[in-house]
């Protein structure tokens, strides 16, 4: 009797586990081709965000059905691209960015593809030439400031960063640690874009001795240290996007006539942050593959983009909304770095900065 | 014949036993293998001279120190309810008990914002202390210091002491301490030769968990800590992520493991020494009712130091999820803000029609039902594994360490060995959910393991074979003997499985689930993006989580056992 009922206990045991493994899989393997839609997996970071119709119209005019695996922040899914790419687990890979960029093609995930959509995007934003990484967005990571704080205290705007460190902005600004957060990364590299390789270390010994504040991730420096966030912090001026004023004025609880918060948009101020997709090489649907790349780069997602994810069109063709034109500040020239002297360099440029700043 | 059929009783019993090993084998060691397969192959001698030493020896030490130092305040913070939760009856109770637990299952980003809203350089705290005493600068200044990582820290961990020591304590029979008492041994003594003794199995196992779970602390170090500290844990994810430099990675959670084993090791030896086999107690039947005032003052003293640490940082983000501050927030203080309920409403809304909205009831089912299953793999597989510890066979001095190294690895390097075996069908990542709850049972068997075995280890074997020889099979034995004793241990096991699957351990957020996103997901994908909703809608969305887990505790907490009487 009670051998039975053991055993029972254990056959259920892996009866449920084999069931739910197996149930997994069935679904994602059409059983009639003809009538079941073929699967596209996308991988991407879970920042990515579309409009929910966009993709079922792609679904239903291809019949296909797309999955996305998202992958954590953009170090991880890339991370998780590179580690499987000898059994890739997705067609698609969106959100490698300038910085990743040279790491991505040295490491071969990517088959190229000619798009046909790529004669409208703008040429500066195409770092591939082989296009195996298709530019699909970009964004300005930029010093955001407090509107207000800066009205009352009668303060004038930073005009370059050379300027952050006259006294009057003593304590005032807080930054993201490039080893832990993207956008602090980004705005370290246009520190070194402005000063050079040999410069950046003075000015960031400078710019601590002026009362820098350093936290490791965007989410704490906007929420809980910059002053015009809901979080109320205490510096007024914070390390974000070009996009968040437009994204404070959408996402406010009460109607607003004019953004809180503003850009400093001077020469080399603020880093251009691309990000781009690829086919993961090794990829069976190929066709539909090149289908989806060709959908992301139209105008339609690309109208979609701003809204969505906060970053700016790559297609030239593609409006940009009210809130955007009226609110978000595009620099005329963002400081600009080789993704091949980034992806050599990153990692002594990144353990210098802490040595200087954090040590 | 009778021979033979002696060995086929035996079979069901080693293939029961075999489970716990089998699900280590699969979901632990094959993965974390992989990832060390991977790295060793990156690795050249030129990158094994680049490695800045640095980045090793500092971590270390400071890791081991922070772990320290938490664990010892968290001691020390958890004493004395540990001992009011066992020993009385009072007002509130349950109410404590649910406060201490709560912290368990928050995830870090928003704890951070919630010491931001009470203890930041604008918090409530320090601006009614400028108000008081008319200062110009906030007076707390704890935000990215040492004292903020060791607050946090005995924040979340105090209720693994409270529970695991208090309810060990609570099963101890008083009889002997009143024997002693009345053969004249002074109260330090009974404390030193009877009580001591005897609680120190689950003294040593609260401290270890506690420890393990400080010294592999993640997001605590870097969101309330700031970039000056860095634990190893800190630093996997960094080389791992950010600089994609896996071999450096693999490194350092080699030795973060190393170290880890060493514990383990060293733990089990210490608590070798066999556990005295005492019939448990009905801790209803031993909690006495407070009287007089040194213990009134105790109870209040105790109570109020609570509330002060636990309820206050948590009131402070329920208090945010139900204030507008959009319009006035260049108003100092409480005076801009006025009550509404628009970030609840807004929850429900999928204003950009966006294909990642998370609808809120479908995240607490999602929560919820990851939640069970882990209650489920954990209990079943703890139990298993606690029984075979308890046998004191070969087998169980094997299981013993090796059970707790989930908690002692890096969650990074976790995560990325599961993307790296389980990649293919049948086990896919992309299409298992069931992978997620088997992560978050990696993490809650040691904490089943370490509540049930020295329960089980504690029972009498003659009342087992009591029943045994008055004809109980030894399924009717288990029912009956065995389960209700260890009932109140299987509940208190089952909670702490059910909130460490609530709260996400961090190598889930490696497994896909677009399809099934839990709260603490919704959360930060609230909490991503600028915007005075996002940020009122990521708090109330925590409300949402702590009522969840506030309610699911109350209800497993009052789970009875049907007509046999508990223990």
């Amino acid at each position: 009797m009670k051998i039975n009922k053991l055993i029972i206990l254990i056959t259920s045991f892996f009866v449920i586990l084999l069931g739910a493994c197996n149930g997994g899989q069935d679904s994602s393997i059409p059983t009639v081709k003809d009538t079941q839609p073929s699967v596209l997996y996308v991988m991407t970071h879970d920042s990515f965000a579309v409009s929910e119709n966009l993709i079922v119209n792609f679904e239903k005019e291809n019949n296909i059905e797309i999955k996305f695996v998202l992958s954590g922040d953009t170090g991880a899914a890339l991370n998780r691209a590179i580690l499987t790419k000898e059994s890739p687990q997705a067609d698609v890979f969106f959100g490698v960015d300038n910085t990743f960029l040279s790491r991505a093609l040295d490491e071969g995930i990517f088959e190229p593809y000619n798009s046909p959509m790529l004669v409208n995007i703008d040429n500066s934003l195409r770092l591939d030439p082989e296009n195996n990484a298709l530019p699909v967005d970009f964004g300005d990571v930029c010093i955001n400031y407090d509107k207000a704080y800066f009205a009352e205290n009668k303060l004038s705007i930073p005009s370059s960063l050379s300027d952050l460190l006259l006294p009057e902005y003593y304590g005032l600004l807080v930054v993201e640690n490039p080893a832990t957060s993207s956008p602090g990364l980004a705005f370290m590299l246009a520190t070194i874009a402005e000063f050079g390789e040999d410069g950046y270390l003075d000015f960031w010994t400078n710019l601590k001795a002026n009362g820098v504040m350093v936290v490791n991730d965007w989410e704490s420096a906007y929420y809980s240290n910059f002053s015009a966030s809901a979080g109320k912090g205490s510096q007024p001026m914070v390390v974000s996007y070009g996009s968040s004023p437009p994204a404070e004025v959408i996402f406010s609880e009460t109607p607003l006539d004019d953004a809180p918060t503003a850009s400093i948009i001077a020469t080399n101020t603020c880093f251009r942050q691309i990000e781009f997709v690829g086919i993961l090489k090794g990829t069976q649907q190929r066709e539909l593959a090149e289908k989806f790349v060709d959908f992301l780069l139209d105008v339609p997602f690309q109208e979609d983009l701003p809204l969505q994810m906060f970053v700016f069109p790559a297609n030239g063709k593609a409006q940009l909304p009210p809130e955007f034109e009226k609110f978000a500040q595009v620099p005329d020239q963002p400081a600009k770095l080789d993704p091949d002297l980034i992806a050599q360099n990153r990692e002594k440029w990144i353990q210098n900065w802490t040595l200087v700043v954090l040590r | 014949m009778k021979q033979a059929l002696k060995y086929i009783r035996t079979i069901p019993a080693i293939l029961l036993w075999s489970l716990p090993f089998a699900f280590m084998l699969i979901f632990y060691f094959q993965p974390l293998l992989a990832n060390f397969r991977v790295a060793w192959q990156a690795t050249t001698s030129e990158v094994l001279a680049s490695i800045p030493y640095k980045v090793i020896t500092q971590p270390l030490f400071f890791t081991i120190w922070q772990a320290s130092l938490s664990t010892l305040l968290t001691i020390i913070v958890g004493i004395s309810p540990a001992y009011l939760m066992a020993k009385y009856r009072f007002f509130g109770k349950s109410f404590i008990r649910l406060l201490t637990t709560i912290p368990f299952i928050m995830p870090t980003v928003v704890v951070a914002a919630g010491f931001n809203a009470l203890l930041g350089p604008k918090g409530w705290f320090n601006l009614l202390l400028q108000t008081i005493f008319s200062l110009d600068n906030p007076p707390i200044q704890i935000l990215n210091s040492l004292g903020a990582i060791l607050f946090a820290h005995v924040f979340y961990n105090s209720t693994v002491f409270i529970r695991v020591v208090g309810g060990a304590w609570s099963q101890l029979d008083p009889k002997i301490g009143f024997a002693a008492r009345t053969l004249g041994a002074s109260p330090v003594r009974v404390w030193q030769k009877i009580t001591f003794p005897l609680l120190k199995p689950a003294l040593l196992s609260a401290i270890l968990l506690i420890f393990l779970f400080n010294f592999t602390s993640f997001a605590v170090i870097l969101l309330l800590g700031g970039p000056k500290f860095s634990t190893m844990e800190v630093e996997i994810y960094i080389q791992a992520l950010h600089m994609l430099n896996l071999p450096v990675a693999g490194l350092l959670s080699g030795i973060q493991l190393l170290f880890t084993l060493v514990l383990t090791i060293l733990y089990s030896r210490i608590i070798k020494t066999k556990s005295v086999a005492l019939t448990p107690r009905d801790p209803e039947e031993v909690a006495k009712s407070i009287t007089g005032w040194k213990q009134r003052s105790f109870l209040i003293g105790t109570m109020s130091y609570l509330v002060v640490l636990f309820a206050a940082p948590l009131f402070s983000l329920v208090l945010r999820s139900f204030l507008l501050t959009d319009t006035n927030r260049n108003v100092e203080g409480l005076a801009g803000n006025r009550f509404s309920l628009v970030y609840y409403q807004e929850l429900f809304l999928n204003r950009r029609e966006s294909l990642f909205y998370v609808p809120p009831i479908d995240a607490i089912l999602n929560s919820l039902y990851f939640g069970l299953i882990t209650v489920g793999i954990a209990l079943f597989l703890g139990f298993l594994a606690a029984s075979v510890i308890s046998s004191r066979s070969s087998w169980g001095k094997l299981l013993d360490p090796i059970l707790i190294l989930p908690l002692g690895t890096s969650a990074v390097t976790l995560g990325l060995g599961f993307i790296l075996v389980f990649n293919s069908p049948p086990l896919d990542v992309r299409s298992i959910p069931l992978l997620v709850p088997i992560a978050h049972s990696l993490v809650a068997m040691p904490f089943v393991v370490r509540i049930l075995q020295p329960i089980i280890a504690s029972i009498p074997r003659e009342l087992k074979y009591s029943a045994m020889v008055l004809g109980a099979s030894p399924w009717r034995t288990f029912w009956q003997v065995e389960f209700p004793i260890l009932f109140r241990a299987i509940i208190s096991a089952a909670l702490f499985s059910f909130t460490i699957s609530l709260g996400e351990f961090g190598a889930t957020t490696f497994l896909a689930r677009s399809e099934q996103p839990t709260i603490p997901i919704a959360i930060y994908r609230y909490l991503s993006q600028p915007g005075g909703l996002n940020y009122g809608q990521a708090m109330a969305m925590s409300t949402i989580l702590m009522i969840i887990c506030a309610l699911s505790i109350f209800l497993i907490e009052r789970l009875k056992l049907p007509n046999i009487k508990e223990f």
